[in-house]
């Protein structure tokens, strides 16, 4: 093995690419001052796990996300086969994502650690969305008090979320 | 998806984030995050290696337990391939960004066929 280079910068690729495109320079947000925190209110072994992830998946059948801003959901149904599962996004190399769903949408890795008994169960509704939308406005004030509120409708106790 | 995390715990349930974007996710802040130096796509762990996917998201879910500082980050140690050279590449590459159209994107044209068939998509909230 090689020596580590340090982590991709993806603030700074974010910015040269939009300023490729002529756009003012993107501002990523940033949020000073200490993130809220809840604890887990269960052992991890009997947790009901929520799943929500960014990489653009949708299930065949279903509308996939268009490339311009989309900030819709799509409901997965966790006991659907992995080969069902798609992804449509406008930002990032899909090849592996399009041959294992799994490395962007970890439904099989969640239902085979529930099997073992690290967790209780993967909540039967998970939660795809597009990510890299540009407007942050729209993902605080619509996008995730909408997913908030899912998961708690779907009484999970804890969330995973995978960003892409 | 950093909004998305605060957003969730604030109300109360609480989230752990895998992330490959490590400079994102410092400035965004959720409440724990697990780093996975990949290149993006691969959040969960390499493809068709579900031993490995299955070590990354299991850290993910145990960061829950491990991590008591708010904003934390747990750093994992897998490498993507012997040398890192993908990473000089990503930083030098051109805008492989796809055109922004309001038209939806199908990964084949089966499932446009299937999706128009279908008519409306319950399962789909537009927001």
């Amino acid at each position: 093995m090689t020596t580590r280079r340090p982590p991709v910068d993806h603030i700074v690729r974010t910015r040269d690419l939009y300023s490729g495109l002529g756009h003012d320079p993107y501002r990523w947000v940033r949020n000073d001052g200490s993130p809220p925190w809840t604890e887990l209110r269960k052992p991890l072994r009997e947790c009901r796990v929520g799943l929500v992830g960014s990489g653009g998946v949708y299930r065949a059948g279903q509308v996939a996300f268009h490339h311009r801003d989309d900030i819709s959901l799509r409901v997965i149904d966790t006991s659907v086969p992995v080969s069902e599962l798609r992804t449509s996004h406008f930002a990032y190399d899909q090849t592996d994502a399009r041959i294992d769903p799994n490395v962007v949408f970890p439904v099989d890795t969640l239902h085979a650690l529930a099997a073992e008994g690290v967790i209780g169960e993967l909540s039967p509704r998970a939660y795809a969305f597009m990510g890299g939308i540009y407007s942050a406005r729209r993902v605080r004030d619509v996008l995730a008090p909408e997913i908030s509120r899912r998961l708690a409708e779907d009484q999970v106790d804890l969330a995973l979320l995978v960003p892409v | 998806m950093g909004l998305i995390a605060r957003r969730v715990e604030a109300d109360g349930i609480p989230t752990t984030s895998l992330t490959s974007a490590l400079s994102i996710t410092r400035s965004v802040d959720p409440p724990r995050a697990v780093f996975l130096d990949y290149p993006l796509g691969h959040t969960a762990g390499k493809a068709k290696d579900p031993e490995q996917q299955r070590e990354v998201v299991a850290a993910a879910l145990a960061a829950v337990d491990e991590l008591e500082q708010p904003g934390a980050v747990k750093m994992l140690p897998y490498r993507w391939s012997r040398d890192d050279d993908w990473k000089r590449e990503t930083m030098l590459g051109g805008d492989a960004r796809s055109h922004r159209s309001s038209s939806p994107e199908y990964q084949c044209e089966a499932d446009r066929a299937l999706a128009v068939a279908a008519g409306d998509c319950p399962t789909c909230v537009f927001l």
